[in-house]
């Protein structure tokens, strides 16, 4: 999908061995695939359906997405940080589509 | 055996009542921070002549969860709205070649408060003017783009982005420009008739009841301090002018047409009862 943009929020530096939240947002219609368009067929579903948040290259945090879930999802979890590196957030779309962005996070 | 069925028919009553009264939807006695920098006025004293002995906002009736999401820009939803509003901002359109920042530079600077301030005095058509039309005034006569459909999806985030650059700003419009004053009186009579079927003002519900329920919500006292508003319900920004209908329509009564003369001055009167409260666009509602 087109104009997709992730948003991540996440401290910019941290003391070795804090719990930091990472904040994110993503703006997706997560069509369900339940609803009728106006010539009475079923819109085809579209959404995320999976998100994974990686820190230098291992997976801290990841969830599936299920249908029932709202447009643009909002997501916010915990990880603990023990040393410097990148977040990388992964999201999922049906049609093969994968949205990516990326933090730094230094350590204090 | 008698008694204590007896005595437990007087417990169940009084679990009815007790409750009844406990979870009264009013206001609550709480604070609204944004991003922990700026503080919102969310309580303030009625101007002359209001029938209220405090103007509330909306927000302090709403639940814990639907606060919360306004007191962060980042979990707010309506802002990915105001993002698509500052886009457009920046976009040229229409034949003369131009953008809005092409007159009016950065947003930030040119648009600061100014939202707070309408509806205004509009010489020029002779009534007041809301963001909106404003807008829709400077596509048509400065940008030589067509005026926005009602509603359409860009007039609502373009209206948040300007509104949502007053954001903290107590809301205070004059009513000293021009006739302003005969079309508060005009709002002023329509709030206080009773329209539809079900027979109801907009007093019926958010004068007289405010803090009351109707079915399983609260009502406020209406103002429109924070429109456009996201609502968690249409999960998009909602205008005041669609809110009007959405209220007026559940009178059982006929709309009338956004940005006509009664909702014109509806707007103008029920924007002065809410003056004092910070302009929250884009507010975050049920």
């Amino acid at each position: 999908m087109d104009n997709i943009k992730p948003r991540v929020k996440v401290p910019k530096s941290a003391s070795a061995g804090d719990i930091i939240q990472i904040k994110t947002l993503i703006n997706h219609p997560m069509e369900s695939g339940l609803r009728k368009g106006k010539d009475g067929n079923p819109i085809p579903r579209q959404i995320i359906n999976k998100f994974t948040c990686e820190f230098n290259g291992k997976t801290v945090f990841s969830c599936d997405l299920e249908p029932a879930i709202s447009a643009n999802p909002y997501l916010e979890f915990s990880a603990k940080v023990t040393e410097p590196g990148t977040f990388k957030f992964i999201w999922m779309d049906d049609d093969g589509s994968v949205y990516e962005t990326e933090n730094k996070i230094a350590i204090k | 055996m008698k008694n204590k069925i007896i005595a437990k028919a007087t417990a169940v009553a009084l679990t009815v009542f007790v409750p009844g009264i406990a979870i009264a939807g009013g206001p609550v006695d709480d604070e609204l921070i944004i991003d922990g920098d700026i503080n919102m006025i969310t309580r303030a004293a009625p101007p002359e002549g209001h029938p209220l002995d405090e103007v509330l906002s909306g927000w302090l009736y709403r639940t814990e969860e639907t606060r919360m999401l306004e007191t962060d820009t980042f979990e707010n939803p309506g802002m990915l709205e105001v993002e698509d509003g500052a886009e457009l901002w920046n976009t040229v359109d229409g034949s003369a070649g131009k953008s809005c920042a092409s007159c009016h530079g950065d947003a930030e600077e040119s648009m600061a408060g100014v939202g707070a301030s309408f509806p205004k005095w509009d010489e020029a058509s002779k009534r007041p003017i809301n963001v909106e039309l404003q807008i829709d005034k400077c596509r048509t006569e400065e940008m030589g783009a067509k005026a926005y459909k009602f509603d359409a999806p860009e007039q609502k985030a373009l209206t948040a982005y300007v509104k949502n650059q007053s954001l903290g700003t107590p809301v205070a419009i004059n009513l000293d420009e021009g006739d302003m004053r005969s079309w508060w009186e005009k709002g002023n009579e329509a709030y206080y008739t009773r329209t539809g079927q079900l027979n109801l003002s907009c007093a019926s519900c958010h004068e007289q009841n405010n803090g009351n329920y109707i079915r399983a919500d609260h009502l406020s006292q209406g103002n429109v301090n924070g429109f456009p508003t996201y609502r968690l319900k249409q999960a998009a920004l909602v205008s005041v002018h669609n809110r009007f209908r959405g209220c007026i329509r559940d009178t059982r009564a006929e709309y009338p047409a956004a940005f006509s003369d009664v909702l014109m001055a509806l707007e103008v009167y029920v924007t002065w009862r809410g003056t004092g409260l910070s302009v929250e666009t884009p507010a975050v509602r049920q």
